[in-house]
């Protein structure tokens, strides 16, 4: 019974899911339909295509779900930090028992949050250098396959083909996209890259310009072209794009990243194309002038030809003056040779009779007597220089004498003996006077020893100690050895004062 | 002067070439012989000019899809 004491008298008791199931109906009853303003939170989408997301303030957060048929039906994915109005239901989850709410559609909360979001996305592909003016290619001048990504129904598209014809019929492509809601980005950018993956010579030809076109509408209508999937791939788009958008006054994300914007699709095809008819007039005009240039050119040349040769003088006139000098130089020429061939002869045999075997016998011998006469001359010559050379060596060997070198060495040789005998004579001199010193000194060192003194009669007395000088050293000793001039002589320990005793007179003297 | 042959010049490539071509004529400083070199160029550069100009046939086809927007083929446009 304790285990009921506290269980409330008529209080209804649940299961936990019939609990799950009553807060469920409760909530989903009163917030069936409902629309929330928030921030937008994480995103996360799953693998199964659901959307999860966080709806916050600054106090509180709702979890947010989007199932993926929901999903794809997205105006706009929500992006965290989003400033956004959602619309949907609050439901359960009973298995986790969360309250979420489930998401039909996500707005901007209003053109600000769009246009915030907007700028900075410009910010970030701009820092990335995508609208860079070197990235953009130039436009082909006559293309011959336009590509068009756009709807394929609708006035945009019939607007270009329109002005295409007025201008220069061309091989059209349409690429047909949703141009707004949900699916348009993803399907403008993958129109956009679609072209771009075409080889050149396949079977779809490869269009040389791009034309990503769409009328007017709201900001929210044009919203797919300013999705960063659709810039990007206008930025890497290898064939050249043109974008056209919405009015002259909008302008979205993919007109900075494109190549050449234009404010209208029609505008768009007058860009793309020339007009043919221009081009044909101007062609023709080439053509004239081409023909125009070639004839004049020869006429003028004509006429200068005409010109020049009417300055030109006749052949036969030109040779007049020189026939006439030929005419001239030939009736003279026979006598010329004539008189030139006399004169030489007359040269020639003047110079043979000079010529005769006399003449050179008389240079011969005229030169034969100069030799002789040369020849006498030059032995006495050689004589007389001989001699004289002789002489002047003989002068000179006279003055060249030994005898004063001898007299020189005599007189150094006496002075050598003199000196020699001076040092002889001082050397001896110093050599006594050093001697007498020497045995002055060792006479004195003699008389100062105690050996002289020995000598005179006196003796000295050792003992074991050294030198004994009083009796009673003498009778301390056990020793004693008593020094003669000749000699010592030991005096037994054992009766030292027999042995001191011949000494007294002698020691008593000298005391 | 481009060496390309004119059969494989773009249009505009053929246009500027010619106008050079005429330029050059008309300044009457060129050879006799080389003054009719150039004219014949630039006929044939006029020729090409020309035919370009005469292929302006319109053609407008849309291109078809499978379910993953892989491009299929083409589809011919008319009526617009």
């Amino acid at each position: 019974m304790d285990m009921f004491e506290d269980a409330p008298g008529n209080t209804p008791e649940y299961t936990v899911s019939e609990l799950s199931g009553a807060v469920r109906r409760a909530i989903e009853g009163e917030f069936g339909h409902v629309r929330v303003r928030g921030e937008v939170g994480r995103v996360m989408v799953a693998r199964t295509g659901h959307m999860y997301f966080d709806l916050k303030d600054q106090r509180d957060v709702i979890a947010c779900v989007s199932w993926k048929g929901q999903v794809s039906k997205f105006r706009h994915r929500p992006e965290e930090g989003m400033e956004v109005i959602a619309t949907g239901r609050m439901t359960t989850f009973g298995p986790q028992s969360k309250y979420q709410l489930n998401v039909e559609s996500v707005e901007p909360a209003g053109a600000g949050a769009l246009m915030a979001m907007l700028e900075k996305r410009k910010k970030m592909l701009e820092a990335e250098g995508l609208f860079a003016a070197e990235r953009k290619t130039p436009l082909p001048y006559l293309p011959e396959v336009i590509g068009v990504v756009t709807s394929p129904t609708g006035a945009v598209i019939r607007d270009i083909l329109h002005r295409l014809r007025d201008r220069f019929p061309r091989k059209v492509l349409i690429w047909p996209v949703a141009v707004q809601g949900e699916a348009c980005a993803r399907q403008v950018a993958a129109a956009i890259e679609g072209f771009n993956r075409l080889s050149p010579g396949g079977a779809v030809p490869r269009p040389d310009l791009l034309i990503v076109a769409r009328g007017g509408g709201s900001i929210e209508d044009l919203w797919g072209f300013n999705e960063e999937i659709v810039a990007r791939a206008a930025a890497a788009s290898e064939i050249p794009l043109i974008s056209a958008v919405g009015h002259e006054t909008d302008t979205t994300l993919i007109d900075y990243v494109s190549d050449r914007r234009a404010p209208t699709p029609t505008a768009a095809a007058e860009i793309a194309v020339p007009v043919r008819l221009e081009l044909l007039t101007w062609l023709d005009g080439q053509g004239a002038r081409l023909s125009r240039a070639l004839t004049s050119g020869i006429t003028q040349r004509g006429q200068r030809l005409r010109d020049l040769s009417r300055a030109l003088p006749r052949p036969d006139s030109l040779l007049d003056r020189p026939r006439q000098r030929l005419d001239v130089a030939s009736d003279r020429l026979p006598a010329a040779l004539t008189r030139t061939v006399q004169a030489r002869r007359v040269a020639l045999s003047e110079a043979a009779g000079r010529l005769h075997p006399s003449t050179l016998r008389g240079m011969v011998s005229g030169r034969r007597d100069r030799f002789a006469l040369w020849q006498g001359r030059l032995s006495p010559a050689l004589l007389r220089a001989v001699s004289d050379k002789r002489n002047a060596l003989d002068r000179r060997a006279d003055r060249l004498s030994v005898t004063p070198i001898r007299r020189e060495i005599a007189q150094g040789r006496r002075d050598l003996d003199q000196l020699a005998q001076r040092f002889e004579a001082a050397a001896q001199r110093q050599v006594s006077g050093w001697a007498d010193r020497l045995a002055g000194l060792d006479r004195l060192r003699e008389t100062l020893g105690h050996k002289a003194t020995l000598a005179r009669g006196y003796a000295v007395v050792h003992s074991d100690a050294g030198l004994v000088t009083s009796k009673a050293a003498a009778e301390a000793a056990t020793g004693l050895e008593i020094e003669f001039a000749d000699g010592r002589m030991k005096i037994g320990g054992a009766a030292p004062k027999k042995a001191a005793k011949p000494k007294p007179p002698e020691q008593g003297s000298l005391f | 002067m481009s060496n390309k042959p004119v059969a494989e010049m773009s249009f505009e490539e053929a246009m500027a070439e010619l106008e050079r071509t005429v330029g050059a004529l008309e300044r009457g400083d060129v050879a006799l012989e080389d003054s009719i070199k150039l004219y014949e160029r630039g006929a044939e550069l006029k020729k090409r000019c020309d035919a370009k100009l005469r292929e302006a046939e319109e053609k407008v086809a849309a291109i078809t899809t499978d379910k993953d927007g892989n491009p299929t083929g083409t589809t011919p446009v008319e009526g617009l």
